[in-house]
Parts: C-alpha cells; sequence; structure tokens
C-alpha cells in the first residue's frame, strides 16, 4: 500500500472513528489502557458472547496513530472467537516488531507497519491493543 | 543573547522547552570536564592538593548559591540531587515531625507532582490534611489563600512560578502572611529561581527547592534553602559517611552540623562545581536583563499567535516565560510532533500537574517555555509552521 493511501486510511479512523462513545451496559467489560510514556489514554468496551467478541466501543483522548489504531482494531476484531483475535493480536505485534507476520490477517491494520518503525510511535500503535490483551486472559 | 556559547544550536533546533531542562553553555560543560579530567577527587576526605582543591571548589559554590538567592548564610545551603529530592526532605525530614495529625497543609491544584505526592504520602502515613487553595482564573490570588486559612493551618507550600501555565504567585504577600499567622512558607522555586531574581529574605520563604538543571547547570544537583533554625531541626533522610562525627557499637552516634549533616555520602561534586560556572554565567547576563528578554519575547509570541485563528492559547496574562496551546481539533502529542519535524522542540502533556485538569478543563497542551538564548527569529519560524499547520496530518500519520 502507499503512503499516501495508509495516510487516508489513519486519518479516515482518527476523524470518523468507528463505535466510538462507550455505552452503559453491564454486560460489556472495560479495560483502561494508559500510554506510560505519553498522554494518551482510551477506555475500551467488549461485549462477549458465546465466546465470541460481539461489540465493541471506546473513548478517550489520545494522539491520531492511537485513536485511527483503535477504531481499526475494533472493526478487525468484531465477531472474531478468542483464537482468531489471539492470531490477529500475535501478527499486528510481528508487524509492529519488524518480524515476518501475515498480511492477510490484518487487513487495514496493515497501514501501521511503517510507525513501527519508531519506537515512540510503536506505543500509539498498540495502545488499544493492550486491552485485548487483558480481554484474552479474561476469555 | 549569548547563542555563540551553546554548542548545541548549532545543529539547528529550535528549543523551547526549558522549563523541562536548559540547555548547557560551554562554560558549565568545561568546568565538569576540567573536575574529571583535571583533579578528580573525593569531597570533605583527603589531605591532598587536588582533594582540597575539590572541597573549595565545592564549597565556593555553595556561597555562590547563598549570593544568588540572598540567604544569610551558607549553613543554609544544603545540596541535593533536585527539587523533587529538596521538597521530599522538607515533607520527610521536617513536616513528618513538626506536623500532627489534622494539621492542615495548603498546596493548589497547578502544583507539579513533586509537591503533591509527597504531602499525600504524608497525609496517608500521619493524618494530617491536604488541601488545595481554589484558583481563579487558574491562578492564586491573596483573598482565596487567606480565605483557605483556619486555626489548624500549618503549612503553605506551592510554586513561585508553575510549570503549567508559568502563573506567578504573590510570593511575598503570602509570605508575609505567613509570618504573621505562624504557618510554614515552602516555596518550589523550580519555575522562578532559573528566570528572575529571587530573595528569600524579602520574599519571607522558610523553605526554597529548586534544580540546577533548569538554570543552565548539571542534571542532578537541586538545592534546599532552608532558614538555618528550621534546617537545624530537618531530620537527615539519608544518614552514611560524609555525615557523622562519630558512631559506636553502643549504638550511639553523633552527627556534624550545617550543612554537612544533611549531605550524607559522596555528593555529586561534578555537577556542584559546574553548578557554580552556571550561577556564574547567570550573574554575569543579570536575572533581571533575563526576565525583561523574557518577557519581550512572550509578548512578541502572544502578538503573533493571534495572528493565527486555528490556535487557542491558554494563558494569555501571566507572569512567567511560558505560553500553553493547542491547534484546534488536534491532539496536543500530534502538534508537538508535527513542530518535531521542523526541529521544533516542544513538550505536550499535563506537565506533571496531573490533577490541574480538574480546573482547567482542557487535560493537555503544547507548551513552549522561553529562555534568554531564544530569539525573535525562531519565533518567527515556529509561527510559520504553525500557519502550515493545515497539512499537519501529512506529517504526522
Ligand atoms: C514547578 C516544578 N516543580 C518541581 C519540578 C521537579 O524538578 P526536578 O525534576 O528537577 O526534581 C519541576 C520540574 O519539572 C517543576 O517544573
Amino acid at each position: 500500500m502507499d503512503p499516501n493511501s495508509r495516510r487516508d486510511i489513519m486519518l479516515e479512523n482518527y476523524q470518523h472513528p468507528f463505535h466510538r462513545g462507550l455505552v452503559e451496559d453491564e454486560d460489556y467489560l472495560l479495560f483502561n489502557t494508559n500510554n506510560e510514556s505519553c498522554i494518551d489514554h482510551l477506555d475500551i468496551q467488549y461485549q462477549i458472547e458465546d465466546g465470541t467478541i460481539k461489540d465493541i466501543r471506546f473513548d478517550g483522548e489520545a494522539c491520531a496513530v492511537s485513536m485511527s489504531a483503535a477504531s481499526l482494531m475494533i472493526k478487525a476484531l468484531i465477531g472474531k472467537n478468542k483464537d482468531e483475535a489471539k492470531v490477529i493480536l500475535e501478527n499486528y505485534k510481528k508487524m509492529l516488531a519488524g518480524e515476518d507476520y501475515d498480511a492477510t490477517i490484518l487487513g487495514e491494520l496493515v497501514v501501521y507497519e511503517d510507525i513501527g518503525k519508531q519506537p515512540s510511535r510503536r506505543r500509539c500503535a498498540i495502545l488499544a491493543f493492550e486491552s485485548l490483551e487483558k480481554l484474552l486472559e479474561k476469555m | 543573547m549569548h547563542r555563540d556559547d551553546f554548542e548545541i544550536l548549532k545543529s539547528g533546533i529550535i528549543y523551547l522547552d526549558n522549563s523541562a531542562t536548559t540547555l548547557k553553555p560551554k562554560c558549565v560543560v568545561d568546568r565538569v570536564v576540567d573536575y574529571y579530567t583535571k583533579y578528580t577527587a573525593n569531597a570533605h576526605r583527603g589531605d591532598y592538593d587536588n582533594s582540597l582543591k575539590v572541597d573549595m571548589m565545592y564549597e565556593e559554590v555553595r556561597d555562590k548559591v547563598r549570593d544568588f538567592i540572598h540567604a544569610k548564610s551558607s549553613k543554609e545551603i544544603i545540596f541535593t540531587s533536585g527539587t523533587t529530592d529538596s521538597l521530599n526532605r522538607v515533607v520527610f525530614g521536617f513536616m513528618k515531625y513538626y506536623l500532627k495529625k489534622g494539621d492542615e497543609v495548603l498546596l493548589t491544584k497547578a502544583e507539579h507532582a513533586s509537591n503533591i505526592l509527597p504531602w499525600l504520602e504524608l497525609e496517608k502515613e500521619i493524618g494530617i490534611v491536604v488541601k488545595y487553595i481554589p484558583l481563579e482564573n487558574h491562578q492564586v490570588v491573596l483573598r482565596n489563600v487567606q480565605e483557605s486559612i483556619t486555626e489548624r493551618t500549618k503549612v503553605i507550600s506551592i510554586a513561585h512560578i508553575t510549570n503549567v501555565l508559568g502563573d506567578e504567585r504573590p510570593v511575598r504577600d503570602i509570605g508575609k502572611l505567613c509570618q504573621e499567622k505562624g504557618i510554614y512558607f515552602v516555596v518550589d522555586g523550580a519555575q522562578s529561581v532559573p528566570h528572575r531574581a529571587v530573595d528569600v529574605e524579602q520574599l519571607g520563604i522558610d523553605f526554597l527547592a529548586f534544580s540546577a538543571h533548569k538554570m543552565l547547570g548539571p542534571t542532578g544537583v537541586g538545592i534546599l534553602y532552608g532558614k538555618e533554625e528550621l534546617l537545624e531541626k530537618l531530620h537527615p533522610t539519608i544518614v552514611g559517611g560524609g555525615m557523622n562525627t562519630s558512631f559506636h557499637s553502643d549504638g550511639s552516634w553523633e552527627y556534624k552540623s550545617l550543612p554537612s549533616r544533611l549531605e550524607a555520602g559522596t555528593p555529586n561534586i561534578a555537577g556542584v562545581i559546574g553548578f557554580g560556572a552556571a550561577l556564574d554565567y547567570l550573574t554575569e547576563i543579570g536575572m533581571e536583563n533575563i526576565h525583561q528578554y523574557e518577557q519581550s519575547l512572550k509578548q512578541y509570541f502572544l502578538a503573533q499567535l493571534e495572528t493565527i485563528d486555528h490556535v487557542t492559547v491558554y494563558n494569555k496574562d501571566v507572569g512567567g516565560s511560558i505560553v500553553a496551546f493547542n491547534i484546534d481539533d488536534v491532539f496536543s502529542q500530534d502538534t508537538a510532533i508535527y513542530l518535531n519535524h521542523y526541529h521544533i522542540c516542544v513538550r505536550a502533556g499535563n506537565h506533571c500537574a496531573k490533577i490541574l485538569k480538574e480546573d482547567l478543563q482542557v487535560k493537555n497542551t503544547c507548551r513552549v517555555s522561553f529562555y534568554f538564548y531564544n530569539t525573535k527569529e525562531e519565533i518567527d519560524e515556529v509561527i510559520r509552521v504553525l500557519k502550515r499547520s493545515k497539512d499537519i496530518f501529512r506529517i504526522v500519520l
């Protein structure tokens, strides 16, 4: 994907994030993530049904990379079961670490490949996924 | 002013994060290197030439600090590792023994973490009550200080100038009030001592904390000023070598007198000696000149910012040389990353004053903080870049 298309996808997800805004529903599990080195923080809610991620919502204050990555992560995860979500997480982490990964599994999330090369920004790209890690421990 | 003395400026950066730390002039670096290359030795120990020289150099800096803040005696100057260390010693070395359960300490919500967390720890430990002076338009006004004081108020601990908005507190009036009411006045001078003349006697300050690295000096050196009779009562929070006269296997010991009693272990000798060069340098320029020049830079920057519609400034009329702003609808960190692309160094965030957001409504800002080596030309460049910021995400993403 060329840099312009990548940027457009990030910008679209930053300016019109998917499922932003939390819901008041006790069905949802809530996770907070804070970027220790920065000032970003995200709240992410997961609704799980029969071992499948049925819905995800998020809110918070964060930079364009963190926000757009949350939006894209949500798009990628809804409808996935635990094992599928785990594979997405593993591949995403590999991509950011510059290791071999399966791009077909990540879909639009591949737009962060280059950002992984900047250590200072890798943390922004991974922020939302920290909630997924916590979720997987519980699922 | 004096840009040639700052090697790092030759790299082309525009350094506007002076509240975090300042650049170091060549004379400071040279003084540190000289210690390491020409006369390395420990202080207060040996009987040979270099050791005596180190001793003399180290103690000379104490005298320079005394003069710089107009303290009465060099015994009132303690070298610490920084403002944080100094404030912790006031809280855990003095206040912990002086304050009783239910005694009140007045802070504000705009304080740096290092002037809040020690107090909160002490609140938990011995049951003091931490209260916050209400801010008016984010600032401290004398009336609110007066109205916050109760029978049980024993301490007021505030920054002279804050690191978030750069507002200056009416320290002299508060100092006077404290003296009248028998309240101890602790001042965090991290953002004021580097930028203007501070006279601890005139301002009625009981304890003053500041950091060398925010005023051209090396990192890892701080100052704790305290009135002599108060430092006499301050318990050393660290004990060991260099601060005792004797100790015995029967469990008895004797400590040295001030200031050595409060400087256990080998101090940051190179740092302290380097700080001496910084103090000479600042004195040479003149603190009043520095203050005036920074004010003119700030006014110039504010006037230029007025011409940009999509930038909001949060602290137009404060006394310090800090400007807090955001590009509308852009997260402060993205703005900082954007400016970094043009080698402009600013800080984004809440600047360690995490509870101020309860008052300020905006949680995070970009902060520009000046020092005397900044120029109008640098400001012009920042303005040019901010004006172009419609394409910010082309750069940031
Ligand atoms: C107002 C204020 N107080 C305290 C500190 C802490 O200083 P240091 O990190 O040098 O201990 C700072 C530095 O950021 C500050 O700006």
